[in-house]
């Protein structure tokens, strides 16, 4: 049985079930880098050129770790897009040469080149081409991919129902051992979850907070800083883009003079632009890297039309200081404690 | 209607004749400086790329000589380019201006409709006189186009480089005064012919690649000058981008036959296999190709947290590794020291000198 290593960076927090269903389906074992520790980030550092950004920096890091764990194949898409006619970013679209030029003893990548706007067909095609690697016929792909679709749909349902993403990838996996996913109870309304937040014990939640930001930072507990976590601990409802109404926030993101061509800037300005208009958000974070491209102007238009909910840009890196972002969510907090007590 | 437009190097020549045909008033926004920078840099969002904090400053400077329309380009990324013009707006109206925004984009790149965008700015002019205006235009782009080839040339082999670049700035005031065809050329030849009569040292120059993203490429202001650094070291640059090449092939769809990007773009695999967006293909497909073609020294250049860029620059090193070619990466934001560049490419071109001269030295014994 062959093995087939997924780095536990960028898009594996958006499309892990789909990958490891698909995979598997193949008949291959699906081997995950563990979950980000200061050794990867380390070994990422030291890999990746400086002016990279901490996810891809962080990536590299995963990929090292895989090669030492001996695996066949990795798994690194070339993603160009995963929504007709939108980009997410340019190192996406790299990351495969970007790898081989720059990680020594690497396995042969699974690259395939993920690209919508370009037609099913043309996906269709470059996935035959995965399963030829496992001797796997058309309809054996096929039915892989049917079947991981499937699963997106009960991730995505887990999700909506107020889960992070690192915490529903963990409860859909758990729900695959056991059958069932533990119950939790359907998004309510417009689509602002509903039961299941965990806030710190006994602590009702008494501000709630939408964190905004590339899933790839904002679920990985060291990019982060563990921001929902924290946010958890000091008695917040954290509300995230992927427990909001996917055309909700496509309708708010359309209300821009011009189209947003990033996958992700559109669903980070929709669900700003819908966090502004709901009355029970009392403040937004946006969690920005370093050096993100997109979000130093994606950033900029929220920050502006965001104009009457508090809001906070948190830009993190690799030297940020657990102490600095702790401080400031502390300060941002207690300001919207102290204007909801005003108001 | 007053129009402005962002400057890109000596691009503003061709633009403002474009305008000027099209028979609209014409504010050329002041030479970039350090104040247009602040300015900039002061209402920008912290972390955008430097040609969007410089475009700010062109346009305040403009719209306080009295501008009040602004023409621009567009594009559907993923390059942040495209969303340039949105986020400029929001700061701009912000600030209080009162103008019109247009930005000149076709969905598809088509030609046809790039052209209807540039009739709609001249509504009062008719189809021949809009052809002549874009011709004539084009002919100054490639004018410039030439008298910067000429400087590149001859600002490292000649003894009096002040002079020489005397010769250049008056080359440049010639062809934005002519009005025709015959007084372009007559300007070039000129200059040309200034350039060949000047004293020269000698000494054969180090050739120097500069590849990387075209408005720092383009942009003198926004590059610490660069090109004229690496003159005045005796290096010869060979931009990877002129302005002529990049008109057509990003504006016309690359139907004219001027050189195009198109081959060294085929010599980018087996290093980057696919388009990544603005200039990153591009970057490795001319190194790889000035490599080949006994460049000594490659130097990419971009703006700060430019995203093709960076994809580029993590595939250099193989590139050099690969095809023997030293290269180095710079960077530029407002906070580019200018001796801090100037110090870097004397130690590059150090290197790459005594590079040259250990493999001239060691031809015939065994490496």
């Amino acid at each position: 049985m062959k093995t087939v290593g997924i780095p536990r960076g960028l898009f594996y927090y958006y499309y892990y079930p789909l990958w490891k269903t698909f995979f598997a389906g193949l008949g291959a074992r699906v081997v995950v880098s563990p979950v980000t520790n200061r050794r990867i980030v380390d070994d990422g550092i030291l890999t990746a050129v400086d002016e990279a950004c901490l996810p891809v920096k962080v990536y590299y890091g995963h990929v090292k770790e895989l090669c030492r764990q001996g695996v066949d194949f990795i798994f690194a898409p070339r993603l160009v897009s995963v929504e007709q006619r939108c980009y997410i970013c340019p190192k996406f679209m790299g990351i495969p040469d970007m790898l081989r030029a720059q990680v020594p003893g690497l396995p042969p990548l699974i690259d395939i080149k993920i690209d919508v706007t370009r037609g099913e067909r043309d996906l269709k095609r470059n996935m035959y081409q995965v399963g030829a690697l496992f001797g796997c016929t058309r309809k054996a792909v096929d039915d892989a991919y049917r079947a991981g679709a499937e699963e997106m749909k009960r991730f995505h349902s887990i999700a909506r129902s107020g889960h992070p993403l690192n915490d529903a990838i963990e409860l859909w996996e758990k729900g695959n051992r056991h059958t069932g996913y533990p119950a939790c109870s359907p998004a309510t309304g417009t689509g602002v979850a509903g039961g299941s937040q965990e806030t710190a014990a006994g602590c009702s939640a008494s501000l709630t907070v939408g964190v905004l930001g590339h899933g790839y930072s904002v679920y990985d507990p060291v990019i982060s800083m563990d921001l929902v976590k924290r946010l958890r601990e000091m008695g917040c409802k954290v509300v995230t883009p992927e427990m909001l109404d996917p055309q909700e926030v496509e309708n708010q993101a359309s209300t821009l003079p011009k189209r947003m061509f990033w996958s992700l800037g559109k669903k980070m300005i929709g669900s700003g632009l819908w966090m502004e208009q709901e009355a029970s958000i009392d403040g937004v974070i946006y969690l920005a890297c370093f050096g993100c491209g997109p979000d130093s102007l994606v950033g900029e238009i929220v920050e502006r039309r965001v104009s009457h909910t508090p809001f906070m840009l948190l830009t993190v890196d690799e030297h940020t200081g657990e102490a600095g972002i702790v401080t400031r969510l502390e300060a941002f907090c207690d300001m919207i404690t102290r204007r909801r007590r005003l108001a | 209607m007053r129009v402005t437009f962002p400057h890109m190097g000596n691009a503003w020549i061709a633009i403002k004749c474009l305008f000027e045909g099209l028979k609209l008033e014409v504010v050329v926004p002041p030479p970039c400086t350090r104040k247009t920078m602040e300015l900039g840099v002061r209402y920008s969002p912290e972390f955008a790329c430097l040609p969007l904090k410089i475009n700010i400053g062109n346009y305040i400077e403009a719209l306080e000589m009295g501008a009040d329309t602004i023409v621009t380009a567009g594009g559907w990324g993923p390059c942040r380019f495209g969303y340039y013009a949105q986020v400029q707006r929001d700061i701009l109206k912000d600030l209080g201006y009162q103008f019109d925004l247009v930005v000149l984009e076709a969905p598809d790149s088509r030609l046809t409709e790039l052209l209807g965008q540039v009739k709609s700015l001249g509504d009062r002019v008719s189809y021949f006189e809009i052809t002549r205006a874009v011709r004539l235009a084009w002919n100054k782009l490639k004018a410039v186009d030439e008298v910067e080839e000429g400087l590149r040339y001859f600002l490292p082999r000649v003894t009096d480089r002040h002079r020489a670049e005397n010769i250049f700035r008056q080359g440049l005031e010639d062809i934005d005064a002519a009005s025709n065809r015959k007084e372009i050329e007559a300007a070039v030849n000129t200059a040309r012919s200034e350039f060949n009569r000047l004293a020269t040292c000698g000494e054969a120059p180090v050739r120097i690649g500069l590849v990387g993203e075209v408005y720092t490429l383009l942009e003198p202001s926004s590059n610490c000058e660069i090109e004229r650094k690496l003159g005045y070291l005796g290096a010869e640059v060979r931009r990877s981008v002129s302005l002529p090449q990049w008109v057509n092939d990003h504006l016309l769809g690359g139907i004219l036959r001027v050189a195009s990007c198109k081959d060294a773009i085929g010599c980018a695999a087996p290093y980057l296999n696919d388009w990544v967006g603005g200039h990153g293909q591009e970057t490795v497909g001319y190194s790889v190709k000035l490599a080949r073609a006994g460049y000594d020294g490659i130097i990419q250049i971009g703006p700060l947290t430019c995203m093709p860029e960076i994809v580029a620059q993590s595939i250099l090193g193989k590139v050099s590794e690969v095809e023997g070619v030293p290269v180095m990466t710079m960077y530029f934001d407002e906070q580019s020291g200018e001796a801090g560049v100037l110090t870097r490419l004397e130690a590059f071109l150090d290197m790459v000198r005594r590079r040259k001269r250990v493999a001239a030295a060691g031809a015939h014994r065994p490496s």
